[in-house]
């Protein structure tokens, strides 16, 4: 049965037409997604809908920096941080300035590639769990500078955070509101959702032309042994330190993005844990794969989720009572999750071709 | 002056503590090559079980001399982490000990996830009170106060620390030690059970956290579910600062690492003018790793080359 459904799909992949039918129902099913997740589920599903895009766009970024050139960074929450600052810095009554959207994403973006290239330049020498815990540091560094910066200058409003951000307004349109276009009503949540898959869309073409090109394949040769990429004549330096500031704008305009959806940012966002989350989620996908690990965010975003709405029903069924409450149940599945995924699928869940070939080869 | 003299002890204090969780993540590193991430967990469960067993047997064991109660409580501690640490190297480290090296880091990471939040499970979200171990009554030593409980932290970290060097430098099992963490292969050929090895470093290690753990939560009085993690990462810098994979580096790293903080933390608000306060105590050890990993990445006494692949 199934196998020969694989030998069908086999098939029509072959099939021009097939194919373009298949991107547009694709696409289709994309455009009427906030829809149905709003009328089957409710007006909350589709913010969540919209925060695991915004996850899928770190995770990409991070997946420039870990899956194609190597690097394990655990501090990459530092950039969005960095990004969602910068935005909250220049859209909010904290210092008055309210520039507008097409302002801020390439300041942010150019400050989140700075810090990328700030933390980049010293651990330039380190290797793998040495470079691990440099950045572990740094991302600690960024959270407690965000933490502790309200005095004596206030900057950063400390562990209160920063509020009323401005939301992203493109072309007049403001996003948070709900408009009317061609007689359907698009809510706040709505507009969000196709901005951000629109830049999810985007940063995955960019990741997909990179890896082909010729940095993604001196970032490959590097990842698979630095001594012989250099010997070959690529700038190891100059290759991995674009790595650190390419992933670090991804993690900046992410970082926007979230700020200005939320409207608040504050340091309690940017923990330790939230670099592990987004570190999973390119590992669970499937390292140095685009499109696996855009599958990785979303599951990792969106099945928490679900398990917070279900779990204590659940366990009250079972038990008459709620044993583990569902945030804690939460990090234990994740934890969990975590060593199965290494003990039983090393190369996540939907591996790029090549990898695969590796670890099949390196197993014999 | 005197304020000197203070920051100092506390730093000492403070420093073999770390010296103590340092020696469990350096011998570790030293025979895998891996961060055993988890080793913080190891170290938080040591003082949430001594507490539980206090707690029990102040209960229920009226006029037993407390010396008792915390002995056994101790004893307690270090036989569950010695059991966790064997089966955590078990279940998720022996399996992966050929593959990338990625994969047995992020296990790791699932492991210290895990086992912090089954602690929050059992034992509750709050911050708990840990007993009074000791008197209270400071002892004046040239201006600067310690107490009992500080004299004793540091006292029990240098034995332990001296039985270590010992065991290691000294005895057979120390010797297959260290041949097994020259080369794994050859100890093998040469008749040592390399697995056996590897299982009783991690054994050790988690009963030097164990104790670790006791004291430092009886130092603050408070232990918490959460007091691991940021412990270990600290414990794992000042092993880094003192040359991973070397014992006496570990040793050096911990207190030069308290000393570094405790002294920081102390002067860096006049250094300052009052623009950075004592909060951003957490920021030297970070600070700290990455300047050690930049200008000398095999740390002070580390012989080996930083960039084994």
């Amino acid at each position: 049965m199934i196998k020969a459904f694989q030998s069908r799909l086999r098939q029509l992949k072959k099939d021009r037409r097939a194919v373009w039918v298949g991107y547009a129902l694709i696409g289709v099913a994309l455009a009427v997604l906030p829809f149905a997740v709003d009328g089957g589920f409710g007006r909350t599903w589709v913010r969540i809908v919209d925060f695991a895009l915004i996850y899928a766009m770190l995770a990409l970024g991070l997946n420039i920096v870990v899956g194609f050139a190597g690097l394990l960074d655990l501090g990459y929450i530092a950039f969005y941080a960095v990004g969602a600052y910068t935005w909250a810095l220049l859209a909010s009554p904290q210092f008055g300035l309210h520039l507008p959207f097409w302002a801020i994403l390439p300041i942010g973006a150019g400050v989140a590639a700075f810090f990328g290239v700030l933390l980049g330049a010293p651990t330039l020498r380190l290797r793998g769990d040495y470079l691990a815990i440099v950045t572990l540091g740094f991302g600690e560094i960024i959270r407690i500078f965000l933490n502790n910066l309200d005095h004596p200058i206030n900057i950063t409003n400390g562990p209160i955070g920063i509020n009323k951000i401005d939301p992203i307004s493109i072309a007049g349109v403001d996003l948070t509101r709900t408009h009317e276009f061609l007689g359907l009503e698009f809510a706040g949540t709505h507009l969000y959702y196709y901005v951000l898959l629109g830049l999810v869309m985007l940063s995955m073409f960019i990741c997909v032309r990179l890896e082909d090109s010729r940095v993604g394949r001196a970032w490959i040769a590097i990842r698979e042994d630095e001594v012989a990429a250099q010997s070959m004549g690529i700038n190891t330096r100059n290759v991995k330190l674009l790595a650190f500031a390419m992933g670090a704008t991804f993690g900046g305009v992410a970082g926007g993005l979230f700020a200005s959806f939320q409207g608040f940012v504050s340091p309690e966002s940017f923990i330790l844990l939230e670099s592990i989350m987004v570190l999973c989620m390119v590992v669970l996908g499937g390292m140095g794969h685009v499109a696996g690990v855009v599958v990785g965010a979303l599951l990792l975003a969106v099945l928490p989720e679900i398990l917070r709405s279900t779990a204590s029903p659940i366990q009250e069924q079972l038990f008459g009572k709620v044993l583990v409450d569902p945030e804690s149940l939460r990090m234990l599945l994740f934890g969990l999750a975590l060593i199965l995924v290494m003990l039983i699928r090393p190369t996540g869940l939907w591996p790029s071709p090549i990898r695969k070939r590796e670890f099949a080869s390196e197993a014999t | 002056m005197d304020i000197l003299l203070q920051q100092i002890l506390n730093g000492l204090v403070l420093g073999s503590v770390y010296a103590l969780v340092a020696l469990g993540y350096t011998m570790v590193y030293g025979i895998l090559g891996l961060i055993n991430f988890a080793h913080g967990e190891v170290v938080m469960i040591g003082a949430m079980i001594a507490l539980a067993v206090m707690t029990l047997l102040t209960g229920t064991m009226v006029g037993v001399p407390p010396v008792v109660i915390v002995s056994l409580a101790i004893a307690a501690a270090i036989a569950v982490c010695m059991a966790l640490a064997y089966a955590i190297e078990r279940v998720a480290y022996r399996p992966l000990r050929n593959a990338p090296r990625l994969a047995p880091l992020i296990t790791a990471i699932g492991m210290s996830i895990l086992l912090q939040n089954v602690a929050m499970v059992i034992w509750g979200r709050q911050y708990k009170t840990f007993p009074q171990l000791f008197s209270t009554q400071p002892h004046t030593i040239a201006g600067a106060t310690i107490t009992d409980l500080q004299i004793v932290i540091i006292v029990v970290s240098a034995a332990l620390m001296v039985g270590l060097l010992a065991l290691v430098n000294f005895t057979r099992l120390g010797r297959a030690m260290r041949a097994t963490s020259e080369n794994k292969t050859i100890a093998g050929l040469m008749g040592v059970n390399v697995d056996k090895i590897i299982s009783a470093t991690f054994v050790i290690g988690a009963a030097l956290g164990a104790v670790a753990g006791v004291l430092v939560a009886a130092n603050y009085s408070i232990a918490h579910y959460s007091m691991g993690f940021m412990l270990g990462l600290k414990a794992f810098t000042a092993a880094v600062l003192g040359g991973i994979g070397n014992l006496g580096g570990a040793v050096l790293g911990g207190l030069l690492l308290g000393l570094i903080e405790s002294i920081g933390a102390g002067y860096i608000g006049d250094v300052t003018g009052g623009f950075l306060g004592s909060h951003y105590q957490d920021v030297f050890a970070f600070l700290v790793l990455i300047l050690v990993l930049v200008f000398r990445p095999t740390g002070i006494m580390g012989e080996r080359v930083a960039e084994r692949a």
